[in-house]
C-alpha cells in the first residue's frame, strides 16, 4: 500500500514538474528561425549565437542525419516548422529539391557569395562550405610522383594498399557519382570493382581510422576528406598528431578535371514559416564572419571567394577543383549506391 | 467457469492497445504498397548477406551470453566466497553501456593512437597494424554485443535461481547428486523460461542495433533497413526489410513461447528458505574469483577507464552549465517515460491476470511488438498518424500552421511507449507468473474488488519486478537514440543524442563525457536493482 502511494505520488509529481518544465522551455519569442541540420559541429553554434546577437532572431536547431530530416520534412508536409535544411553533401540537397521540399530564393547576396557550380540552378540550395576528397598517403612508403588520379587507384600496382570507409558513407557515394558522370556507368563500375580489389582491408571505420591505418602501416593510401586531417592536427591526443605527421596529402586529377569537391549547404524549405529570417540566416552564413569561422575552426574551405582559407589549408596549397555541377551528385547517387552493392563494396 | 470479460480493465486495455498499436498498423499498411525501385536490387545483391550476417551474429551472441550470463548467475547465487557481494552488482554494470559506446571505447583501447598500443609501441617498438586486436569484424561484433548484453541473461537467471523453491534442490542433494548434476537437472530446467526470456531480450537488442553494427561494418538487417531507406531513399523497401526482421523476431518469440510448452512455472511453494550458500575454498575459489573478475574487467572496467581517460583529456571543452541542463533533461525525460511505460505494462498484465482470455493475451503480445521494430521505423509509424491527428486538431481548434503533438515531448514519450513497452512488460510478466494466480483469486473471492486486490495484494507482491522493470526501461531510455533524434523538439538534446552527435562527427574523445554520464547514471539504478534482488535472498 505504502509502496503504491509512493509510486503514484512520485508519478504525479514528476509529471507536473515535467509539464511545467517543458512548457516553460517551449515558449517561443516572436522572431525566430528553425533549422533542420546534419551538421554537428561546435563552430556552428557559435555562429548561430553571433547571428542572434546581431539580428535578434532566435535560432532553433534540430540535428539529425540529412536523410532522416528529409523524411521528417516529407511527413510534416505543409505544417513543418522547419525553415532551413542544411546537409553535408550536395546529393542530399538535390534529393530534397526533387522531392519538392525546398523553395526558390532570390538573394543577390547569396548569388554574389556562392559561386555558380556550388549552388542550385533553380536557386533552391546554396553551398556554404567546401570539402575536398583527397589521398592521405604514407610519407615513408609512397612517392607522391606515383600518384595521379582517382582513376589510377584502380591500377593493379596499388593491390593491397588502399584504404577507405564503407560505401554507406555519403562522401564515397558522391565521389562515385562524379565518376559515373565523367567515365560513364560501365567504366565507373569497373573502377569500383578494381579499386575494391586493391583494398588493404574490407572498408570499415571512419575517415580518421583510414588515416591512422596509413600511419600504422596497414595500407599506403587512404581516400579521405580534407577537414578531418585538419581536425586531427589539432587533436588533444599526441599520438593522433604524431600519426598525422606520417602522412602527406595529395590532390588527385590536377592535370585534368581537378579534385572532387563536395559542399555542405542549405536551402529554404518549401513551407518555411519564417522565410525572411531563413534567407537572412543563409546570407549570414555566406558572409565573411561565418565563412572564416568555419574555415578556421572546422578546416572547411570557404565558398566565399573573398574569405581566406585557414593557414593550414593554405599550406596545402591552392588546387584545381572539379567544376562539375554538384547537382549531378544527387542525380547519380542512386546509381552509385547500386554499383557499390553490385561489386560488394561494403 | 465462464469469465465475465466486459469489465473496466478490458476496456482500458483495449483503448491502450488501439492507441499504441496504431504505429504498428501504419507500418503494416505500408507493406501493401508496391515495392520501391530498389527492392529488386536489394533482393539480388544484399538480402542474403543480411540473412547470413544477422544469423551468424545472433548465433554467436546467444552462445556467448548464455554461457557468461548463466555461469555468473549460478556462481554468485549458489556459492559463498570473498567478494561475492561486490560481483553480484558489478556483473550488471555493463547494462549501462550503450553498445555503440562500448564499440568506440574498445577500438579506442586497441587502436594505434590509443594509450595501450601507444605505450607498447613507444616502449618496445612492437607494431601490428591499426589495432592491437582488431574488433572491426564479426568476431569483434560478437564480442562487443556479448559483453554489453550478457547482463540480461545474468539478471533473469539469477533472479530465477534465487526464487526457485529450494525443496527440489535439497532433495537432489539428499539423493546424493553433485552440485553440477543439481544445476543441470534441477536449477537449469526450472530457470529455462527466465534464461530464454533474457536471451530473447538480448536478441532483440542485437537485431535493433544500428550504431554498433554500422561502426564495426557488419551488414545486419537493421543496417540494411537504414541503407534502403536512407542511402537509396526508398522507405517502402526499408519497411519490406523490417517486415522480414519482424518475422525473425516473431520466430524468436514463438520459440521462446513454445519451449515453455504447456508447463506451468508458477511454483506453489515460494518458500523463502534459502539454501545454504556453499562455501568454496582453495583452487575452486581462486578460479571462480578470477573468472568473475575477468568478466567484470573486460565488460566494464576497461572500457570505463578508456572513457574516463578521454573525458579527462577533454573536460574543459565539454563541461559547462549547458551540460548540467542536459543532464537534468535527460534524467527527467527518462524517468517520466519509464513510469508511464510501467503503468501501461501493468495495466495490460493486470487485465490479462483477471481476465485470462485469448484475445486479451493477443492484445498484450501485439502491444509489445514495438520492441522488435527498429527505432527509426517506429518513428515513421508514429509520425504518420500523429501528423494526421495534429492536422485534425488544428482544424478543430481553428489554429493554423503549427503541429501540436508532433515534435513535442508528448509525441516522443508516446513513441517511447510504443517501442519500449516490452522492456517493462517482461519483468512484470514473470513477476506475476512467480506469484501465481491463486492469491489474487482468493482475495477477490473474499470480496475485494479488482482495484483493491491490485493495490493491496498484487502490487506489493511484485514490487521487485516493478522496480526491476522500471530500471530496465529507464536505462534503455537514457541510451535511446533513433527515436529521440527524429522526434525531439527543437534545441532539445539528451545525453545520448549529444554523445552521438559528437561521435558521428568523429569527435569520439569529446563524446566520452556525456557517455560516461549515461553510464554512471545507469549504474545507480543498477545498484538499487541489485539490492532489491538481494532482498529475495534474505
Amino acid at each position: 500500500m505504502k509502496f503504491s502511494i509512493q509510486l503514484s505520488s512520485s508519478l504525479l509529481l514528476s509529471l507536473l514538474i515535467s509539464i511545467s518544465f517543458f512548457y516553460s522551455s517551449c515558449k517561443s519569442s516572436t522572431e525566430e528561425v528553425n533549422i533542420y541540420t546534419h551538421r554537428h559541429y561546435e563552430a556552428d553554434q557559435q555562429i548561430y549565437d553571433r547571428f542572434t546577437e546581431e539580428t535578434g532572431i532566435k535560432v532553433n536547431v534540430v540535428s539529425a542525419s540529412a536523410d532522416e530530416l528529409i523524411q521528417k520534412l516529407e511527413l510534416e508536409g505543409s505544417s513543418s516548422p522547419a525553415d532551413i535544411l542544411i546537409t553535408v553533401d550536395a546529393g542530399r540537397l538535390e534529393r530534397a529539391k526533387n522531392k519538392g521540399l525546398l523553395q526558390s530564393v532570390t538573394s543577390s547576396i547569396l548569388e554574389n557569395n556562392v559561386p555558380d557550380a556550388l549552388r542550385d540552378k533553380d536557386k533552391m540550395w546554396f553551398g556554404l562550405t567546401k570539402r575536398a576528397r583527397v589521398f592521405a598517403y604514407s610519407l615513408d612508403r609512397v612517392d607522391p610522383d606515383q600518384l595521379s588520379s582517382y582513376e589510377d587507384l584502380a591500377n593493379e600496382k596499388w593491390r593491397g594498399k588502399l584504404l577507405t570507409r564503407s560505401s554507406e558513407n555519403i562522401y564515397n557515394q558522391s565521389l562515385l557519382a562524379s565518376l559515373i558522370h565523367h567515365l560513364g556507368e560501365e567504366e565507373a563500375k569497373i573502377w569500383a570493382e578494381n579499386t575494391l580489389a586493391n583494398m588493404a582491408r574490407p572498408p570499415k571505420g571512419n575517415d580518421r581510422d583510414q588515416v591512422i591505418a596509413v600511419a600504422a602501416g596497414e595500407g599506403d593510401i587512404a581516400i579521405v576528406n580534407t577537414y578531418y586531417i585538419g581536425l586531427m592536427t589539432r587533436d588533444q591526443n599526441e599520438e593522433m598528431r604524431k600519426a598525422v605527421d606520417k602522412i602527406g596529402l595529395f590532390f588527385p586529377n590536377q592535370s585534368d578535371r581537378g579534385t572532387h569537391v563536395n559542399i555542405s549547404g542549405g536551402g529554404v524549405t518549401r513551407y518555411a514559416p519564417n522565410k525572411a529570417n531563413a534567407i537572412t540566416l543563409l546570407e549570414f552564413l555566406t558572409k565573411p564572419y561565418a565563412q572564416s569561422h568555419l574555415a578556421n575552426i572546422n578546416f572547411e574551405y570557404p565558398v566565399n571567394k573573398e574569405v581566406e582559407s585557414s593557414p593550414l589549408l593554405k599550406r596545402w596549397g591552392p588546387f584545381k577543383e572539379d567544376t562539375l555541377h554538384l547537382s549531378v551528385l544527387g542525380e547519380n547517387n542512386q546509381k552509385a549506391v547500386m554499383i557499390f552493392d553490385q561489386v560488394k563494396w561494403k | 467457469m465462464r469469465l465475465y470479460w466486459r469489465n473496466g480493465w478490458t476496456l482500458i486495455a483495449f483503448l491502450m492497445f488501439a492507441a499504441f498499436s496504431i504505429p504498428l498498423f501504419t507500418i503494416i499498411g505500408k507493406l501493401f504498397s508496391p515495392p520501391g525501385d530498389s527492392w529488386l536490387h536489394l533482393k539480388n545483391h544484399l538480402i542474403w548477406i543480411y540473412f547470413k550476417e544477422t544469423g551468424i551474429l545472433l548465433f554467436g551472441v546467444i552462445i556467448m551470453i548464455g554461457i557468461i550470463g548463466v555461469s555468473c548467475a549460478w556462481l554468485v547465487s549458489r556459492y559463498e566466497f570473498t567478494g561475492r557481494k561486490y560481483f553480484e552488482w558489478m556483473l550488471i554494470l555493463p547494462l549501462s553501456f550503450p553498445g555503440y559506446i562500448m564499440a568506440y571505447a574498445y577500438t579506442g583501447i586497441f587502436e594505434y593512437t590509443g594509450p595501450l598500443y601507444s605505450f607498447i609501441r613507444n616502449s618496445t617498438g612492437y607494431e601490428s597494424g591499426s589495432y592491437l586486436i582488431d574488433l572491426m569484424n564479426m568476431q569483434g561484433a560478437v564480442f562487443i554485443f556479448s559483453i554489453s548484453l550478457y547482463p540480461y541473461v545474468y539478471l533473469m537467471a539469477r533472479t530465477s535461481f534465487l526464487k526457485q523453491s529450494m525443496v527440489f534442490q535439497e532433495a537432489s542433494f539428499l539423493l546424493g547428486k553433485s552440485q553440477w548434476q543439481t544445476f543441470k537437472k534441477i536449477a537449469l530446467p526450472l530457470s529455462r523460461p527466465a534464461i530464454v526470456g533474457g536471451l530473447a531480450l538480448a536478441c532483440m537488442e542485437v537485431l535493433n542495433d544500428y550504431g554498433t553494427v554500422k561502426y564495426l561494418g557488419i551488414q545486419t538487417f537493421t543496417a540494411g533497413i537504414f541503407r534502403a531507406w536512407f542511402s537509396m531513399g526508398d522507405s517502402t523497401s526499408a519497411i519490406y526489410l523490417s517486415a522480414i526482421l519482424v518475422l525473425i523476431v516473431f520466430l524468436i518469440l514463438f520459440l521462446e513461447n513454445s519451449q515453455r510448452g504447456h508447463q506451468k512455472f508458477s511454483s506453489v511453494i515460494t518458500s523463502s528458505n534459502n539454501l545454504m550458500m556453499r562455501k568454496i575454498t582453495g583452487w575452486k575459489k581462486a578460479v571462480t574469483f578470477a573468472f568473475l573478475f575477468f568478466v567484470v574487467l573486460i565488460a566494464f572496467v576497461l572500457p570505463f577507464l578508456q572513457l574516463c581517460y578521454w573525458s579527462w583529456q577533454n573536460l574543459n571543452k565539454v563541461m559547462d552549465m549547458s551540460f548540467i541542463h542536459l543532464l537534468f533533461r535527460s534524467f527527467l525525460l527518462a524517468s517520466v517515460s519509464s513510469i508511464l511505460i510501467i503503468a501501461v505494462a501493468l495495466t495490460f498484465l493486470y487485465t490479462l491476470r483477471i481476465t485470462p482470455i485469448r484475445w486479451i493475451k493477443i492484445l498484450c503480445k501485439w502491444s509489445t511488438l514495438g520492441y522488435a521494430i527498429p527505432g527509426a521505423v517506429i518513428a515513421i509509424g508514429v509520425m504518420i498518424p500523429l501528423i494526421r491527428l495534429d492536422k485534425w486538431l488544428v482544424q478543430l481548434m481553428d489554429m493554423h500552421g503549427t503541429l501540436l503533438i508532433t515534435g513535442t515531448i508528448a509525441g516522443l514519450i508516446f513513441a517511447y511507449i510504443v517501442r519500449f513497452l516490452a522492456v517493462g512488460y517482461h519483468p512484470l510478466e514473470s513477476g506475476f507468473e512467480k506469484v501465481g494466480i491463486q492469491i489474487n483469486e482468493a482475495s477477490r473471492m473474499a470480496g475485494a474488488n479488482s482495484w483493491k486486490t491490485l493495490i493491496k495484494i498484487d502490487l506489493p507482491l511484485i514490487k521487485t519486478s516493478l522496480l526491476a522493470g522500471f530500471i530496465l526501461v529507464f536505462v534503455d531510455l537514457l541510451k535511446e537514440l533513433p527515436l529521440t533524434l527524429i522526434l525531439r523538439p527543437f534545441n532539445f538534446h539528451t545525453l545520448a543524442t549529444k554523445a552521438f552527435d559528437l561521435a558521428t562527427n568523429e569527435m569520439i574523445a569529446e563524446a566520452a563525457l556525456p557517455s560516461l554520464v549515461i553510464i554512471i547514471v545507469g549504474v545507480i539504478p543498477i545498484i538499487l536493482l541489485n539490492k532489491l534482488i538481494r532482498t529475495i535472498q534474505v
